[in-house]
């Protein structure tokens, strides 16, 4: 077929476009994401029996705030991401933000306290399940967004596969916060941390071949 | 002197094609077809220069990049320059051509400057060596039907439906669907 008879091909008959599609595809794989990962934690690990208490304390939303600001960040660079020729945006410096004030938090946390007791309080009693834990509760999240940029057309794709995985994990880490009885600063800075960064990692690997259009 | 001269006419370009190309996003066939036929004009001229060692390849990486920017059209965001979308989605198919290639050396230029994408615009089209209507023909029925008969044969969507017992929906997600899927086809073919 020459090229004349392709270009024929695309224009005829061509429909008016839905111009809030990229909205919607992302906003479809957020709202999946958020109950998959939600359902997995009531079905699968149960909530905390003490939730209720644990909400009335200003650390149970300065615990969700993290993961929070992290998604944000990540569903802004996505939004960019999936169009052509616009450049990733501000998000990484809340990305950034949020990661250092937990990390010198953190710091400080463990520097007042007693050192036989530091170790202690970055382990938590729940260190061994959190990263597994988080891991899992993204799956359903990680398929939602990688399905909505799919439809739509990253150029980076690592960037946008990495970005994709770490939404994913941000999600699954906020319904994650319902189950998990960590309430240490410097274990978030950890664990939390490194739960979201497989589904990011595993997203900047797979990017390169499951994004391609 | 001459560097405004070449600024205003890159911004007058800009411009005619941006409106053309919204023009289609709204369904004005006529105006959409101008717009890819200039804009393929560019592109040719554009590949032209950066496949200089395979000529026989520059139709049908002109091609793959035309389905590409169709399929691509609902990212467009009209506050955005339209030639900055299509060079970022024509820098993507290169290098997403050389790296099937596994070229990487034949392609360690960068591709920054949008300017080039109308350094020399070349309408003269050459012969594809890759046939997309064989590719077409390998789509499933409900994706290949509704192609066939809105676009090829240019029956509207009502007529196509009642062709091919299809509902109207069908028909248009068909369209959407099956362009996709040729454009996976045409990556698998490379």
């Amino acid at each position: 077929m020459n090229t004349d008879d392709f270009i024929s091909l695309l224009a005829s008959g061509v429909a008016p476009v839905d111009r809030s599609m990229v909205a919607k595809r992302i906003s479809i794989a957020v709202l999946a994401g958020f109950m998959g990962a939600t359902l997995l934690v009531i079905a699968i690990m149960g909530i905390r029996p003490d939730l209720g208490q644990a909400m009335a304390e200003p650390i149970f939303w300065a615990r969700i705030a993290f993961p929070l600001s992290l998604m944000i960040g990540a569903l802004s660079m996505v939004g960019k991401l999936a169009r052509p020729g616009i450049a990733s945006g501000p998000g990484k410096i809340l990305i950034v933000t949020a990661v250092f004030s937990v990390w010198v938090a953190s710091i400080y946390v463990l520097l007042v306290s007693p050192p036989d007791e530091r170790v202690a309080i970055i382990l938590g009693e729940t260190w061994k399940v959190c990263v597994l834990n988080i891991t899992l509760l993204s799956v359903p999240g990680f398929v939602a967004v990688f399905w909505a940029l799919k439809g739509l057309a990253p150029t980076n794709l690592r960037l946008s596969g990495a970005c994709g995985g770490l939404l994913a994990g941000s999600m699954a880490t906020i319904a994650y916060s319902f189950r998990c009885p960590e309430m240490q600063i410097p274990f978030w800075g950890v664990w939390y941390l490194l739960g979201m960064l497989v589904p990011t990692v595993l997203g900047a690997l797979l990017g390169r071949r499951w994004l391609r259009w | 002197m001459e560097r405004i001269t070449h600024n205003d006419e890159l911004r007058r370009r800009e411009f005619n094609l941006q409106a053309l190309f919204i023009a289609g996003l709204g369904g004005d066939e006529s105006a959409y077809r101008i717009f890819l036929t200039e804009l393929s004009g560019h592109l040719r001229g554009f590949l032209r220069s950066k496949l200089q060692q395979r000529p026989s390849e520059v139709e049908d990486l002109l091609q793959e990049i035309l389905l590409a920017v169709h399929n691509a059209r609902q990212t467009y965001r009209v506050d955005e320059p339209l030639t900055a979308w299509v060079f970022a989605i024509a820098r993507y198919k290169l290098t997403d051509f050389f790296r099937g290639r596994s070229r990487y050396d034949a392609f360690n230029e960068s591709l920054e400057d949008v300017a080039e994408l109308f350094a020399n615009p070349h309408l003269e089209p050459a012969q594809a060596s890759r046939d997309l209507i064989r590719l077409l023909e390998q789509l499933p029925e409900r994706q290949r039907l509704p192609i066939v008969h809105v676009k090829i044969e240019g029956l509207s969507v009502t007529e196509t439906a009642q062709l091919t017992g299809l509902s109207e929906s069908a028909v248009k997600i068909g369209i959407h669907r099956g362009l996709k899927a040729l454009a996976g086809r045409v990556r698998g073919a490379r």
